[in-house]
């Protein structure tokens, strides 16, 4: 017995170290049929460690505080040593991050992961993409520019708006009259302590569910069925590590590529990861011309703008804005299709999908562009203008999607599911 | 060769995603003649800026000696940018305060530092050249970009006086200037570039790291991939 | 990747099994050298990445600024006199010594820890019998070599001290050139920041001169 070994036996007499490897890695059997679509999970993972640490650096130099945070940004961009990657590696990492996290939710989609006995996995994933909106939306407040400061002043306004108790709400969530020193300095402890914890937490539940219930595939098959009778491995599932392992390298290291052409090359993304505007300093006197959420939230932004207010109160929209983000969580019981996967779903379904994803993906570039180019959002159905009118089908759609979801998917024309994975 | 092109296109499908962003913008912007490798031009801008932006606007984030990444030398810095005796170290401060200003000037003149990352190299180059004279206006000068800007036209006797006509929105030089119009174009487009390479001066450094950190990865995709081929070899 | 080899292979084929345990030894040598040279490679990436964010702690332009070189003019610096200027937020002193006071320093190397400058706390160029460029004017930081405190300066002679300092937190006693007296607690002389003149009477502090 070499000293290596010796020292792991120390361990694992004191610590579960090799039964957890064998767990979730050498001995967690993944479905061999995984496609391009499951990169995503592990990339959300690396963003995720990614952001902590980058994060980690930022706190050692930055200061939430009014009158100190701007200057100390363009102070990490230019005096701190090699502070301008470290910063560009976060804000590139929070649009990535989502990027990463659609698609890792579309999968899903596809796939009917969410289905049982996958629900709680979901229900995990749903807190994790509520945690991250909430951790993006307070991070963007802290470099203090013109969009940090008017995005946080519409979002908490927004909740302004929720009948008798929306005011006190907003106030108490600004901690002043409006966005504040105080604001800023609490949604620094938000970001920083507070949602990085429970997002950590959150990840880990998400991780420990899947490896309870083992993961879904393509085909939507469950491979547990099927077991080699004397070793009692799926006949379909191979050890995660090393196949896996190695498998979600070749993604990490191509993730990395697109990751570091925006960094040295495009960091702005044209005004999207980062916006012109919030190169100038917060000023509460002056609202810039064009407004918009990042581009991550504009979506439900679009949805929020489209819906129409009842008598003066804007509660409406918030609560249709709201509601379209909590509607994901409805999925494992709101699908009743016989099958799982998209591949042996029937038309119906797909058209369904196909008419959701592209309603979402209209209804996101509504939200980016000003409010003036095809018209302003929110007049009333007489004399709505071509942005309303497109954003309120695609929002019609949005929830159509969801809504019907018990009808067609139990109408839609399946295929048969076969026996093992197709590979 | 061919993934080069992809590269390629997909870097060129970046640098103009700014223009379609803000293609919605009403205003004709024109191209500023942006080059931050070209020392001389930036050394000029760099001149221009100090001896005519610095007496109202700040640039608190930049710092003097940061100029010798542009060829200067310390002592070119103190004799020739360093005006009331800084220390090479410290950051193009102004000592006109925010409240002085407001009084002056009405409006506290806004710190330059990352203009150009604000609204853009076009933005700056069109406005430094888009004065014309408007006696409706206090200053008596008005702006094709700025309508009913607050700030004066500093340059005047280097350009000269510009009209608008108002039907063809057309500017005309009605008095000209000590510099001819090539010559003040010129004079903007360095002054533009500066304050381009002023707004983020690491964007150079930028880019060329971003070159090696994508060949390294190349290194690396190959083998991750030779890596996963040999291991799923197994896998029937 | 476990090697252990059992005769499995035919059995489990028989079940369409995806994964068999154990692999030929061919494969393996295709997997290793690719496994040493991915491995190699990655973590010549990690610490390239890791290089940034080390440097990301050191002195920002910004510290490097308020750290930068001072200027002390000494010209109304009086014999036997010491004046205190601030250097990357240190004391530093320049003592005007008199010709009596340097006489003295020569004479007691004996009940001195380290009289001939062995240990590095001074650049080259004071690296000579005053510890000093001019032996007039001693520069040096006025923070004990003990633990950081100040000594306070201990001028007027007796029969057994000759003039110097004595720190006040633990004793620590050293002479006007800063060299520390045996048996003080202080393990080695007092620091001499690089410093030049620029001319007679002007000394710029944080930058070396040429190297005599």
């Amino acid at each position: 017995m070499n000293y290596f070994t010796k020292l792991i036996g120390w361990v694992d007499e004191r610590f579960p170290l090799t039964s957890n490897v064998k767990a979730h890695l050498t001995e967690y059997y993944a479905p061999k049929n995984f496609n391009f679509w499951y990169f995503f999970g592990s990339l959300a993972l690396l963003v995720l460690v990614l952001q902590i640490i980058t994060g980690i650096f930022l706190t050692m130099h930055y200061k939430p505080d009014a009158a100190l945070a701007f200057a100390s940004v363009e102070y990490i961009m230019r005096d701190v040593p090699w502070g301008w990657l470290i910063r560009y590696m976060h804000s590139t990492g929070a649009s990535l991050f989502f990027v990463v996290v659609y698609l890792h939710m579309f999968r899903g989609l596809l796939y009917g992961s969410y289905r049982n006995p996958r629900e709680l996995i979901w229900l995990f994933g749903v807190g994790i993409f509520l945690a991250l909106m909430g951790e993006a939306f307070f991070g963007y407040l802290l470099p203090w520019g013109q969009m940090s400061y008017w995005g946080a002043q519409v979002i908490t306004s927004l909740f302004g708006t929720v009948p008798f108790i929306g005011p006190d709400i907003a106030e108490w969530l600004r901690g002043d009259y409006l966005t504040s020193d105080a604001t800023l300095n609490r949604f620094f402890a938000f970001h920083v302590i507070a949602l990085p914890l429970v997002i950590l937490g959150l990840v880990a539940a998400h991780i420990l569910a899947l490896h309870e219930v083992g993961s879904n595939n393509p085909d939507g098959v469950e491979i547990k069925k099927l077991k080699d009778k004397k070793t009692g491995i799926p006949l379909d599932g191979i050890p995660f590590h090393p196949y896996y392992s190695v498998k979600d390298l070749v993604g990490v290291v191509v993730f990395l590529m697109v990751f570091a052409v925006i960094i040295f090359f495009a960091p702005d993304m044209g005004g999207y990861f980062l916006e012109a505007n919030n190169f100038v300093p917060a000023d509460p006197l002056v609202t810039p011309a064009h407004i918009a959420p990042t581009w991550y939230f504009t979506p439900y932004y679009s949805i929020l703008r489209a819906v129409p207010p009842i008598g003066i109160s804007q509660f409406p929209g918030v609560a249709a804005m709201g509601l379209s983000v909590v509607v994901f969580a409805l999925l494992p019981w709101l699908d009743r299709s016989p099958v799982k996967s998209i591949r042996y779903k029937g038309n119906l379904y797909k058209a369904w999908l196909a008419a959701f994803v592209i309603s979402f993906l209209i209804l996101g570039y509504l939200g980016t562009i000003p409010a003036d180019t095809y018209g302003q959002f929110g007049a009333w159905l007489g004399k709505a203008d071509i942005a309303t009118v497109v954003a309120r089908i695609c929002s019609v759609v949005y929830f159509a999607f969801f809504f019907l979801m018990p009808w067609y998917s139990k109408k839609d024309k399946t295929k048969p599911v076969p026996e093992r994975v197709t590979g | 060769m061919k993934t080069i092109n992809h590269l390629k296109k997909a870097l060129l499908i970046l640098s103009f995603l700014p223009s379609l962003a803000f293609a919605t913008e009403g205003i004709q912007l024109d191209k500023a003649p942006i080059d931050v490798s070209d020392h001389g031009s930036l050394q000029r801008g760099a001149r221009t800026f100090v001896n005519y932006c610095l007496n109202c606007h700040s640039a608190n984030y930049m710092r003097y000696n940061r100029l010798l990444e542009i060829g200067l030398t310390e002592k070119q810095i103190k004799d020739n940018l360093l005006l009331a005796g800084e220390k090479v170290g410290e950051t193009m401060k102004v000592a006109i305060t925010k409240k002085d200003a407001i009084k002056w000037l009405g409006a506290a003149p806004p710190d330059l530092s990352v203009e150009v990352r604000a609204r853009g190299a076009d933005w700056v180059y069109t406005y430094m050249r888009g004065f014309y004279r408007d006696s409706t206006r206090p200053t008596g000068w008005n702006n094709t970009v700025f309508d009913k800007v607050g700030m004066p036209h500093v340059l005047y006797e280097l350009q000269g006086e510009q009209t608008l006509n108002h039907e063809t929105h057309e500017l005309k030089l009605t008095k000209p200037g000590r510099l001819s119009i090539e010559e003040y174009d010129t004079l903007i487009g360095d002054l533009t570039n500066f304050m381009a390479y002023m707004a983020e001066p690491v964007k150079q450094q930028r880019n060329q790291l971003g070159w090696f950190v994508l060949l390294f990865l190349g290194v690396l995709l190959v083998l991750t991939y030779k890596l996963k081929k040999a291991y799923w070899k197994d896998i029937h | 990747m476990s090697d252990k080899q059992n005769g499995q292979h035919q059995a489990d084929s028989q079940t369409g099994a995806s994964y068999q345990p154990n692999q030929s030894p061919q494969v393996n040598l295709e997997k290793r050298n690719f496994l040493i040279a991915t491995s190699a490679v990655g973590a010549i990436g990690c610490a390239a990445v890791a290089v940034p964010f080390v440097k990301s702690m050191t002195p920002s332009e910004r510290a490097k600024a308020a750290g930068a070189p001072i200027e002390v003019d000494i010209s109304k610096l009086a014999p036997g006199g010491k004046l205190t200027a601030e250097w990357r937020g240190q004391p530093v002193w320049i003592i005007h010594r008199t010709e009596e006071m340097l006489a003295k320093l020569s004479a007691h190397d004996e009940q001195l820890s380290d009289p001939n400058l062995e240990v590095p706390q001074q650049p080259e160029y004071c690296k000579n019998k005053d510890r000093a460029i001019k032996a007039k004017y001693a520069v040096m930081l006025g923070t004990c070599t003990h633990l950081g405190c100040a000594p306070n300066e201990s001028f007027v002679e007796t029969a057994d001290w000759d003039g110097g300092f004595v720190c006040p937190c633990h004793g620590s006693k050293f002479d006007l050139s800063g060299r520390v007296y045996k048996g003080s607690p202080a393990p080695t002389n007092l620091v001499i920041p690089p410093h030049k003149y620029l001319t007679e009477t002007t000394l710029l502090i944080g930058e070396d001169g040429e190297v005599a």
